[in-house]
């Protein structure tokens, strides 16, 4: 989107990383949606990447003029939903 | 650890119908869902399904689920609800999380055979000064808090895209009771069914061709969205703003695969359009590139129910071959009449890019098992 692409709005709600951190991020050298994530934290959040993945793809292929199967995916870790210390420090783990 | 032949990761039509197939053939099969009840998308689904289902197109998603359910019950599946896959890990072992009451929760570790990954989709975000306000969210939730949790979010509701699920949520949130203030396509036409569209147009609901949202605006939440004429760059045309008064504004711009636990799995993927982006690849019995490790349904490529059931429902016979219940000539008799199902079912709809689509993937599965790159 051209004309609203302004450096204060957000990309990723959960680190509150903006389009302006992920500017930054590419002209450091990030080239794909793994690379954006090292360096500013989108995508590593609550939602692990499933609200702000395509947002962040999408800025990447605008600032590069790449399309989008060259900007990669979002890769999610364990847990891939949020589960509470106490659940996973708890005495529930079966033997 | 707990062991289990078959493991299903997802309750929907994907993930039912691999287990009724596996377990009539007579596996042992365990269906993980996190939701409180199995059905998937279905659950919330409470209009007629459109498209060319063989038997089902005319029967309501809700009605489907509740089939697939009792089905999976009458062959002894056991249907773990309220409990969450937090990953795969080496040797098909996966970790759950099972919600038992608010506040207690029990971690189990299943080892399994075979497992089925069918985690459905997720919905798009898009992008615009305001979309981080409480009061804009997808279109898909809405009609899960309505449809479901039987909760309007609001009273007057802008949406933003008008594919079918953004038609149907405008309708049942219209006849909930929520005033429609309009709908708003960036392309020049309405892109979901006609039929849908004319029963909001004759109550007089707006359909905004050519519009996209430009902001939206509030204190605390959503008061005002401000939308305008897009051009073909995405650049809106200066003056062309129309200011609506809403307390919702619904984002119906599709969805894309829910490849996490696919990802997880070290499965290979291949991007496509027309599937929704990033979908792991497979081959014909639906095994991705990890061995053991199956995918059906809208985690493969966004398609349909009716293509979801099919899918799962060749995995499942796939898994019960590969496990030894079902002898080699009969399973490939029933994967290929499942395979002839599914090339109807794509001669409709968006049919040809989802054919194309579904190609390429089992050439990169092809690809990838011959150590091609
Ligand atoms: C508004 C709307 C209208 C539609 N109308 C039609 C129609 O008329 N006709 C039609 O054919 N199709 C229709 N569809 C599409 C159809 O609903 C989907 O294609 C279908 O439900 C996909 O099935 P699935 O089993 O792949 O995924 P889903 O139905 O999405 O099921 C996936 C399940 O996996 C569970 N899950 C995900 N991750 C985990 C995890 N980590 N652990 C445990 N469980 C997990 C989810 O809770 C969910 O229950 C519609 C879709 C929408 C949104
Ligand atoms: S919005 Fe980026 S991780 Fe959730």
């Amino acid at each position: 989107m051209k004309d609203n692409l302004r450096d204060d709005e957000l990309v990723c709600r959960c680190e509150e990383v903006t389009v302006g951190d992920i500017r930054k991020a590419i002209q450091a050298g990030a080239r794909d949606v793994t690379e954006v994530k090292l360096r500013t934290r989108a995508g590593m959040g609550l939602c692990q990447g499933r609200t702000c993945e395509l947002l962040v793809q999408q800025i990447i292929c605008r600032e590069l003029g790449i399309s989008a199967d060259k900007a990669g995916f979002s890769t999610p870790r364990t847990p891939q939903r949020p589960v509470t210390f106490g659940t996973l420090g708890g005495d529930g783990f079966d033997k | 650890m707990r062991q289990c032949e078959v493991l299903v990761i997802g309750g929907g039509p994907a993930g039912l119908s691999a287990a009724i197939e596996a377990a009539k053939a007579g596996a042992q099969v365990v269906v993980v869902e996190t939701n409180r009840e199995v059905g998937g998308q279905l659950v919330k689904q409470t209009h007629k399904f459109f498209g060319s289902s063989r038997h089902r197109a005319g029967t309501r998603g809700i009605d489907i689920a509740k089939i697939l359910r009792k089905q999976c019950e009458d062959l002894h599946v056991e249907l773990k609800v309220n409990s969450l896959v937090m990953g795969i890990y080496a040797d098909n072992v996966v970790a759950i999380d099972e919600k038992k009451s608010l506040t207690e929760h029990n971690i189990e570790r299943i080892q399994a055979k075979k497992i089925v990954i069918s985690t459905g989709a997720s919905e798009n975000s898009i992008r615009f000064p305001g979309w981080t306000l409480p009061g804009v969210m997808g279109a898909g939730a809405i009609q899960t808090m309505c449809n479901y949790h039987r909760v309007i979010p609001g009273r007057k509701l802008l949406m933003i895209g008008s594919g079918s699920v953004g038609l149907i949520v405008c309708y049942q949130l219209m006849q909930a009771g929520a005033e429609i203030v309009g709908i708003v396509e960036a392309l020049p036409h309405i892109n979901g069914y006609a039929v849908h569209a004319s029963k909001l147009t004759r109550e007089g609901i707006p359909i905004y061709t050519g519009y996209t949202i430009k902001e939206a605006r509030g204190k605390e939440r959503v008061e005002q969205a401000v939308i305008a004429k897009v051009n073909p760059d995405w650049s809106t045309v200066p003056g062309s703003e129309i200011v609506l008064d809403t307390d919702i504004v619904a984002v119906g711009a599709g969805l894309k695969p829910l490849i996490g636990m696919a990802h997880m799995s070290g499965c290979e993927f291949v991007y496509d359009k027309a599937l929704g982006g990033w979908a792991p690849c497979h081959n014909k019995n639906m095994e991705s590139t990890h061995k053991g490790i199956y995918v059906a349904g809208d985690t493969t490529g966004l398609e349909e129910a009716s293509t979801a059931i099919e899918e799962g429902t060749i995995s499942g016979i796939a898994i019960a071959e590969s496990l030894g219940y079902i002898p080699k000539d009969k399973a490939k008799t029933l994967k290929d009449e499942g395979w002839e199902r599914l090339a109807g079912l794509r001669s409709g709809f968006k049919g040809e890019d989802r054919v194309k689509a579904k190609m390429k993937q089992l050439n990169r599965y092809d690809e990838v098992m011959k150590g091609g790159k």
